[in-house]
């Protein structure tokens, strides 16, 4: 049997929230002999199983709060989790928040190169890929201004056109597709669906729950931090739509 | 190990991108761009020639050649301070990539000193057009001859000082970079800290012109790594002979402490940052 794309074993995750931040020393020691530093421990995620197969396309759905994002930086391996493990095979590109790694000051140009080191590519290999970028980013005119100067438009393109460019094998989208306008999130629909055929898997975020059926084969429903439901994507979205009818009543 | 190393080879290019990227933007907005990076040391220094050379005087008594001196240590200490304050604020300066793509952390430290040390090393072209000003002036005019600096085999080893100075720095940037996620107060502290380390380091003054009635007061003086640093830089370029070897060991092991220092802290703590940042 062929390796599993993502395998997520007993994976929890353990937030210690603060009553209030503390992030300065003076307050650190006032808290300290005061006893007033205790924390309010909060599991995230708990005890989460998850096995998703190479190909598989993922939608995950849930209200707010019920730790989808954590679930896809722990994933992503942006954060470390508290208890299981998680394995994953293959290239990921994490879609979680397009733009992050940009740099203001940094044109689009630059910025490119820096976002694609960011995610451990070569500058070769981004060289490679540069027209693909800035031709399906539509941004040809601006590439050379600084991207602090970019609509917030402008930048989740450039983001989104460089983390598609490089054939991922793991794809990860948390809501990316409501941004942008309509001409180009269809665009934007179309490269992942073109990315299907080449065998990529999909782990997608989303309130919309036409889009997950759209993208997705399967479905998985988070609520407060554990997995409620889990299988075909049509009888999961009839779920969703069910549990989100039943909060309006 | 094996596993670090193969994910530092695949981040490389990260390191790189951050390297340039700092280099660049820098001095991207200045009007005289790259040229700032010897301009600046050139002019500060000579303000403190002027200052600790005439108006506090005797400073630099019995020195051959002050400005060179002076020059020397004074690269030296910005660098350090520079590099490690940029460390210092690098990893919580990156909080935007560092919550939603997965990176390893210690890149941002480390490119911060690298990015430091290559400017550092443009900014040596000063120093070595010092040297051969006083070189061609002291061949030329014979009275200024006991002010020429040696030009000799040894500043081929100046490089050991280099070396030994850029590991410190990346062995303290790493335990500031992880104390500043927790506590933004060093910031400050830091600060304060790097002025006492300007004054305590023979920078402008000669340490044997010091005198010290305090015997602890002269113990701290000779445990200051910067102290032997600066040292064996001067022995290569300045004073053209061999430096103490007791400089090489102490400031070497200081060095290696730091970063193993440095390399635990920061290992033990990064999964922690980002609940941080």
């Amino acid at each position: 049997m062929s390796k599993p794309a993502i395998e997520i074993k007993n994976m929890s995750m353990l937030f210690n929230l603060n009553s209030e931040k503390v992030d300065n020393l003076k307050e650190y020691f006032i808290k300290l002999v005061t006893h007033k530093l205790h924390y309010n421990e909060f599991w995230a995620l708990k005890n989460i199983n998850l096995r998703v197969e190479k190909g598989d396309r993922v939608g995950i759905l849930g209200f707010n709060g019920a730790g989808k994002s954590t679930m896809l930086k722990v994933i992503a391996g942006v954060l470390k989790p508290t208890e299981g493990t998680v394995e994953t095979h293959g290239i990921i590109a994490p879609m979680i928040e397009l733009g992050a790694g940009f740099d203001m000051n940094y044109s689009g140009k630059e910025n490119i190169f820096l976002y694609g080191a960011t995610m451990g590519y070569s500058r070769k290999f981004i060289q490679e890929k540069y027209d693909e970028i800035v031709e399906f980013s539509e941004l040809k005119d601006f590439i050379n201004v600084p991207v602090k100067n970019y609509s917030s438009g402008m930048k989740a393109r450039l983001g989104f056109a460089i983390a598609s460019a490089v054939d991922p094998e793991i794809l990860i989208l948390d809501e990316v597709l409501s941004v942008g306008d309509a001409k180009f999130r269809k665009k934007s629909e179309k490269k992942i669906i073109s990315l299907f055929d080449k065998g990529v898997t999909v782990l997608f975020v989303s309130h919309n729950v036409d889009q997950v059926l759209n993208i997705c084969n399967k479905a998985i429903i988070l609520d407060h931090g554990k997995i409620i439901a889990q299988g075909d994507a049509k009888e999961i979205c009839d779920q969703y739509v069910e549990m989100t009818n039943a909060g309006k009543k | 190990m094996k596993k670090y190393l193969k994910n530092f080879y695949k981040y490389r290019y990260l390191l790189y991108e951050i390297v340039r990227k700092n280099i660049k933007l820098q001095y991207r907005d200045s009007a005289l761009g790259i040229v700032w990076t010897f301009l600046q040391p050139l002019m500060t220094t000579l303000v403190l020639v002027f200052i600790f050379g005439n108006v506090f005087g005797k400073s630099n008594s019995g020195v051959v050649n002050y400005p060179i001196y002076l020059l020397c240590g004074r690269l030296l200490y910005e660098f350090y301070s520079q590099s490690t304050k940029r460390a210092m604020r690098s990893v919580r300066n990156s909080a935007s990539v560092i919550k939603k793509v997965y990176v390893p952390k210690y890149i941002y430290p480390l490119a911060n000193v690298s990015s430091t040390f290559v400017t550092f090393c443009i900014s040596l072209l000063v120093l070595v057009c010092f040297i051969a000003f006083y070189v061609i002036r002291g061949t030329v005019n014979p009275e200024y001859a006991e002010m020429m600096p040696h030009i000799t085999p040894y500043m081929l080893l100046v490089f050991v000082p280099l070396i030994i100075l850029f590991l410190l720095s990346i062995g303290v940037g790493l335990i500031l970079s992880t104390l500043d996620v927790f506590f933004k107060d060093i910031d400050y502290l830091y600060e304060v800290f790097c002025l006492l380390l300007f004054y305590m380091t023979p920078i402008v003054y000669r340490i044997d012109s010091l005198k010290i009635d305090s015997e602890l007061f002269a113990y701290v003086m000779l445990a200051n790594p910067m102290y032997s640093i600066t040292e064996m830089f001067r022995c290569c370029v300045l004073y053209g002979k061999m430096f103490n070897i007791h400089h090489l060991e102490y400031s070497l092991g200081f060095a290696a402490v730091m970063l193993i220092i440095g390399v635990i802290a920061f290992y033990k703590k990064q999964d922690k940052f980002i609940l941080h940042i």
